[in-house]
Parts: structure tokens; C-alpha cells; sequence
């Protein structure tokens, strides 16, 4: 076996092939943070597909009330449903990566292994949830005897691309979290106004392509800024349409130059990520 | 010697410890001088900051190498870096400058049971603490029955581990660490846990590692493990490697280390309880030979007391009980049954109490004094002085460890 030779400030070819040598962490913390969350509770398993339910029940009720029109097309609980998919999953993989770190402080200061392993098993636990979440909207199709488009074979890209974005940003936050603990209090305010801004209730075309004149834009750079561009770098925005378009057809048109907005910014966070959180890496053991 | 196995070089490692600001600076004044001179403020606020942090070298300047199917124990009063070793030897932590080069694949025990889960059953940890050390679930399959059986708690296999007692809790964990199979194993003081047939089956199966011709590093506080599993020694004291050695002579080098103190303890302003006379008293107590009341194993124990006495008395009787840390009374005795102690006059006196041949195992005492004279009770201290018997060279050739109570008497077996 090659030497292993321990340096301040050593980058390590080792640590990939780490990774692939302790693969089976991965899928070992996740089944541990599965376990735990449902041990001594009576309902157990069933909570995962009761959750999905009474979110729809919910959101449902709150765009009939406020009469929203959705998509004009497809029933209200599927359209607002196969938003909340991907932004359930987003969401929670964020926090729990967020304080992945944290929360397994123990083994991070008495156990060699690779840290990624951490923030990445935390995203495969909202996966879980994500996939039985997904039956779920298999019977909500059902149910409504929806049938969907033909384009439906492209959600897998879609849910990569969610995948990306969670992680991404979840390694930022995991890597900040251990020096500024003040991100515990930054995730739960980002999530509860993403929710907002995300186009759950509403589709992604709503928003215009350039700025209403009664907003009385007089610069004639920010004239030329296409809102609707912008808005979709925010990588949960291409995702959504996507998981719509896919999913539900019809009125929901995919806007490609936002989808590609959307990719920039998956890869970015996913880059940027992994590059903040090697750098820092080495000090987590110090500073938790 | 061949290639050695760890090789470290000029190791160092520093923490940078930061201090609370002054508290002279109240936020009236950071405000006033913040307006009266703002570039100021600005470099006074940094100037402090720096000079409230304190640098703390962990360790400095260490090298050592150990070769392949070398024992080695590392030993140091706490503080002295030897976590922190461990610590970067198990790619846990960077070191500051230095370098180690490892030639074979590591293992480390830090802590027995890390990332046990309280709520899962035993079977479920066993996977989950085995995976988390590195072990494949493969492997973990294949020693799982020797895990279970190395552990004794076969029957507790499914129940969730937060009800488990301490016993087993640290049974079962050290069960999954010991069938790890590493070329070099670190391990650090994790046999200071758990009851004494604990302590006795970790140190047996560290031998049996030790003797698979695998490399052990060893931190441990208990010097008879040091001296029955290590030959080799290394000695650190305040983050520097004082001595690499044989551990006989780095054992020695760690007892004499600790300061020198005198063991007497002045009992003039004790508090007793009862109600004696006090026409004669304890002044002190002194025992002999010891370095900070610890004596060796297989040193006699000898004591020097001074009493004060108001008046002549007769017959004065000392008596003089040894008690383990536990509160059982070991030996009590009376000078009386010996010899009869008459005072003419009030003053102070000596005695010298020598205990021949009481061989106590390694541990700690205390010793209760009551005074009694022909007049009546004369004084009682429950609590007067403690000592340590500590380990030597001598304890671990009687194996006291394995022995249980606490006299070591000469005894023969004779087969008819």
C-alpha cells in the first residue's frame, strides 16, 4: 500500500479514493438517521406518507381560497403537489446537511473519515422522503385519472438537478455552520421565505419577461435585464418547471433559457460547495 | 531495523486560544472614541483582539519512528500531548508543521462506543459503529458472531442500547473496536473504563493483537498495562518528547517527574466530631518515605505522628486505623496491646508507627487516629491523611491487578 504521509496543508489525491473506500458510510448514516426518526413511534412508516398528504390538503386549501388559477388546466392538488415535491426535498436536505455537521460532532472529532460523507448522507435521507412522496403524487395521478405527457421520462434529469442544488448549498452551510453557528438561525428564516418565492402557487410565465412599465424602470440597463432570466438562476425555479412540465404538460411550458440559468447555478453551488468545504475541512475537528 | 512503520518528523501542533476583552471597555467609551477618533478605535479594536489571543503548543518539535510489530506506550501527566499525537496520527486533525509518514493502513480507538446511537438496538450499533471505524459490512457480518460472543450480551442483542447498563454498554463497543484489523492500531486510554473483569479482558485481548504481530500505539495512565504490554516506550511531557525508551526507564522517568512534596499534614485545626476530652491531641501526621502520599508497592509503610499534651498522662494508647478509599476498615490496631505510653509532662510527642510486612494492593487509603488515655477519650480524626499506594515494577510481578481485596500476603500451596 501507498504511504500516507500526514502535512499541514496537504491536498490529498488519498481523499477521493477515501470516499470510494468508506462508500458504504454513505448509506449507513442515512439508515441510522431513518431509523431513529421512526423508532418508538406508533404510526412509524405511515408518518412518511401522511406528511405528503396533509401538505397537499393544506396547500390546496389555500389556493382555492385564494382563488388562485394554477395552470387553469390540471387539478389544483396535483399542480401545487408537484412543486412542493421537489421544494420538500430541497428544503429539508438543506437544513439537515446544514447541521449535519453539528449534530455528528462526535464522530467528527474522535473518527477518521472522509467529512463529505457527513452532509451527503443527509441529502440521501430527504431523498427517501422524497421518493415515498413520489408514490404518493403516483396515486394523486391516479386518482385524478391524469395521465402524464409524453416528456415525463425527463424527471430523472429534474431530480438530479434538485439533488445538485441541495447539496451544493447544504456543503456551504455545513462548512460555515462549524465557525459561525449563527446559520442555524439563517436556514430556518431562508426556507420559510424560499417557500415564497419559489413558484408554487403560481407558474414560473407569471413572471414577466421584462420589467411593467408602471414600475417606471428609467435605467436603460436594468430595462434591458430580462426578470423572468433572472429569477430563474435561482436553481429551485428551474426545477420546479421542470418537475411541472414533466409531470403535468399542458400550460406548463418550459422556459429554456431559465433552465439553463437554472443548470449555471446547480453546478456553481455544487463547485463552489465542494471547494469551500475541502478548504475547511481540515479545521472542522478544531473548531466544533 | 527495516523500514519503520510511523515515522514522524518534527511534529508540531498549535491551538490558538482566545481570551475575553478586558471589561474595561465599556460601551459608553467604545462609543465616545469611536467618534472622537474613528482610525484609532479602528486599530486599537485590532491591536486587541491579537493580543488577547495566546498561542498553546499542543506539541512541539516531536519525532519519533516505531517499526512494523512494535508496541509502544506513550505516557505523560495530562496535558503533556498525548491525545493530540493520537489525535494526528488518526488524520482526525492537521498538524501546525512536521510531518508523519504512515506505511500501512490505521485504525484508531479514541473513544469506545463513538456513534453509538442510544435509540438503536445493540445488533444495529454493532453495524453502525463497525462501519463507522472503517470495516465493511462484509466484514462486519463475518465477525459478527464473534463480536456478540467477545461481548456477553447475546441476550440484549435487540433491545435499544440506552437501556443497557454502563457495563455493557462499554463491553459491546469494545467488542466491535477489538475485531478491527488494522496494520496499526491507536489506542487511547479507553481501558480506563469499565469495571476490573473489563479491564482484565481488554488488556488480554490487547495482547493477543500486540502478539499478531500488528503495531499498537498505547496511551494509557495505567502504568501495569504499560509495563506488561509495551517494551518500548515514549515519554512526552508538555508537548515535547522528553525520553524514547524502555518502558521500565520511562515509567521511572514519569513516577519521579511529579513534584516533590512533603506528606504531612497538620491536623491542629481539623475538625472532630464527638466529644473528647482534648487533653492530648494530633498535631500531625507524616508518612514516611512517600513523595506527594503516594508510596510504591512493596515500600514499608511507616507513619510519624505528634500529639500535644496539656497535662502528664498515663496510659496513653494510640490507635491508628488503615481504611480503603471504599470505607472498609483494613487493619485497626492499638498501641496498647504492645506497650503502655506514660507522659509526665504536657508538651509535644513523637511516634513513629511501622507497619512490617503489610503488603497493601495499589490503590488509595486513609487513616483514622483516635487517642485514648487512662483518663479517657482523648481525641478522634475519621479522616486524617490519605495515601496511594501506587504501581511499580514489583506490583506488576505479583499481578496485582488480577487480585482482588486488598492485602497481598506471602502465601504457599503446598499439594498433599
Amino acid at each position: 500500500m501507498a504511504k500516507l504521509i500526514i502535512e499541514a496543508g496537504r491536498t490529498e489525491r488519498q481523499y477521493w479514493r477515501d470516499l470510494w473506500r468508506y462508500r458504504e458510510l454513505f448509506v449507513f448514516l442515512a439508515w441510522r438517521d431513518l431509523l431513529i426518526r421512526y423508532k418508538q413511534t406508533v404510526v412509524g412508516v405511515a408518518w412518511a406518507v401522511l406528511r405528503p398528504f396533509l401538505t397537499m390538503l393544506a396547500l390546496t386549501l389555500v389556493m382555492k381560497v385564494s382563488k388562485l388559477p394554477g395552470d387553469g388546466v390540471s387539478p389544483a392538488p396535483l399542480f401545487v403537489f408537484c412543486a412542493m415535491l421537489p421544494w420538500q426535498f430541497f428544503s429539508t436536505a438543506l437544513s439537515e446537511s446544514g447541521t449535519s455537521l453539528i449534530t455528528n460532532s462526535n464522530l467528527i472529532s474522535k473518527v477518521y473519515f472522509p467529512r463529505l460523507v457527513v452532509p451527503a448522507s443527509s441529502v440521501i435521507t430527504s431523498f427517501v422522503d422524497f421518493a415515498i412522496a413520489g408514490v404518493f403524487t403516483a396515486f394523486l395521478m391516479l386518482w385524478y385519472r391524469f395521465v402524464p405527457p409524453v416528456h415525463i421520462w425527463a424527471l430523472p434529469i429534474f431530480v438530479l438537478l434538485t439533488f445538485g442544488a441541495s447539496f451544493g448549498v447544504g456543503l456551504w452551510i455545513a462548512a460555515l455552520m462549524v465557525k459561525y453557528r449563527d446559520f442555524r438561525f439563517v436556514v430556518p428564516f431562508v426556507v420559510q421565505f424560499g417557500l415564497y418565492a419559489a413558484p408554487v402557487f403560481a407558474m414560473t410565465s407569471n413572471v414577466p419577461e421584462s420589467f411593467p412599465e408602471k414600475w417606471h424602470v428609467h435605467s436603460q440597463f436594468l430595462q434591458s435585464l430580462n426578470p423572468r432570466l433572472l429569477y430563474s438562476f435561482n436553481p429551485v425555479v428551474g426545477i420546479i418547471d421542470g418537475f411541472r412540465w414533466s409531470i403535468l404538460g399542458g400550460p406548463n411550458v418550459l422556459y429554456w433559457p431559465g433552465l439553463v440559468a437554472s443548470l449555471v447555478g446547480v453546478v456553481f453551488l455544487v463547485y463552489s460547495g465542494l471547494w469551500y468545504f475541502r478548504k475547511t475541512e481540515r479545521s472542522f475537528a478544531d473548531m466544533i | 531495523m527495516s523500514e519503520p512503520i510511523i515515522s514522524v518528523e518534527n511534529l508540531s501542533k498549535c491551538y490558538v486560544l482566545g481570551h475575553q476583552m478586558a471589561k474595561g471597555d465599556g460601551l459608553r467609551h467604545v462609543i465616545e472614541n469611536a467618534f472622537r477618533a474613528p482610525g484609532e478605535w479602528f486599530r486599537q479594536r485590532r491591536e486587541k483582539r491579537q493580543a488577547s489571543q495566546e498561542a498553546f503548543w499542543a506539541l512541539r518539535d516531536v519525532s519519533f519512528e516505531i517499526g512494523r510489530g512494535d508496541v509502544v506506550g506513550v505516557i505523560g501527566r495530562n496535558g503533556a500531548g498525548k491525545s493530540t499525537l493520537l489525535k494526528i496520527m488518526s488524520r482526525i486533525t492537521e498538524p501546525t508543521s512536521g510531518r508523519i509518514t504512515l506505511d500501512g493502513r490505521v485504525a484508531s480507538l479514541l473513544e469506545v462506543g463513538t456513534g453509538f446511537h442510544q435509540e438503536l438496538t445493540g445488533r444495529e450499533n454493532i453495524f453502525l459503529n463497525g462501519a463507522i471505524l472503517g470495516m465493511s459490512k462484509a466484514e462486519i457480518k463475518r465477525k459478527f458472531d464473534e463480536i456478540v460472543a467477545f461481548s456477553e450480551v447475546e441476550k440484549f442483542l435487540d433491545t435499544p442500547v440506552k437501556r443497557y447498563s454502563s457495563g455493557m454498554y462499554v463491553r459491546l463497543a469494545f467488542a466491535v473496536a477489538a475485531h478491527l484489523e488494522p496494520e496499526i492500531l491507536i489506542v487511547d486510554e479507553v481501558l480506563a473504563v469499565g469495571d476490573m473483569e473489563f479491564q482484565k479482558k481488554c488488556l488480554g485481548k490487547m495482547e493477543d493483537v500486540s502478539k499478531g504481530g500488528r503495531t499498537v500505539v498505547f496511551v494509557s495512565h495505567n502504568m501495569d498495562a504499560i509495563l506488561r504490554l509495551c517494551p518500548r516506550s515514549i515519554l512526552l511531557d508538555r508537548g515535547r518528547l522528553q525520553m524514547h525508551a524502555e518502558s521500565r526507564q520511562a515509567v521511572a522517568a514519569y513516577s519521579a517527574h511529579r513534584i516533590q512534596q512533603e506528606s504531612v499534614i497538620d491536623l491542629t485545626q481539623m475538625v472532630r466530631a464527638g466529644h473528647p476530652r482534648f487533653k492530648a491531641k494530633y498535631t500531625s501526621i507524616r508518612l514516611l518515605g512517600a513523595v506527594n502520599w503516594s508510596i510504591a508497592y512493596g515500600e514499608p509503610l511507616s507513619f510519624e505522628v505528634t500529639l500535644a499534651t496539656e497535662c502528664g498522662l498515663a496510659g496513653i494508647e494510640l490507635g491508628i486505623s488503615i481504611f480503603s478509599a471504599t470505607g472498609s476498615e483494613i487493619t485497626s490496631n492499638l498501641s496498647s496491646h504492645l506497650q503502655t505510653i506514660k507522659t509526665n509532662q504536657a508538651g509535644p510527642h513523637t511516634f513513629k508507627v511501622e507497619y512490617q510486612n503489610l503488603r497493601l494492593v495499589p490503590g488509595s487509603y486513609y487513616v483514622q487516629l483516635g487517642l485514648r488515655s487512662e483518663a479517657g477519650f482523648e481525641d478522634f480524626i475519621s479522616k486524617s491523611c490519605e495515601f496511594e499506594v501506587r504501581t511499580s515494577e514489583l506490583s506488576s510481578q505479583h499481578k496485582t491487578d488480577t487480585f482482588r481485596g486488598v492485602l497481598v500476603p506471602e502465601v504457599r500451596y503446598d499439594f498433599k
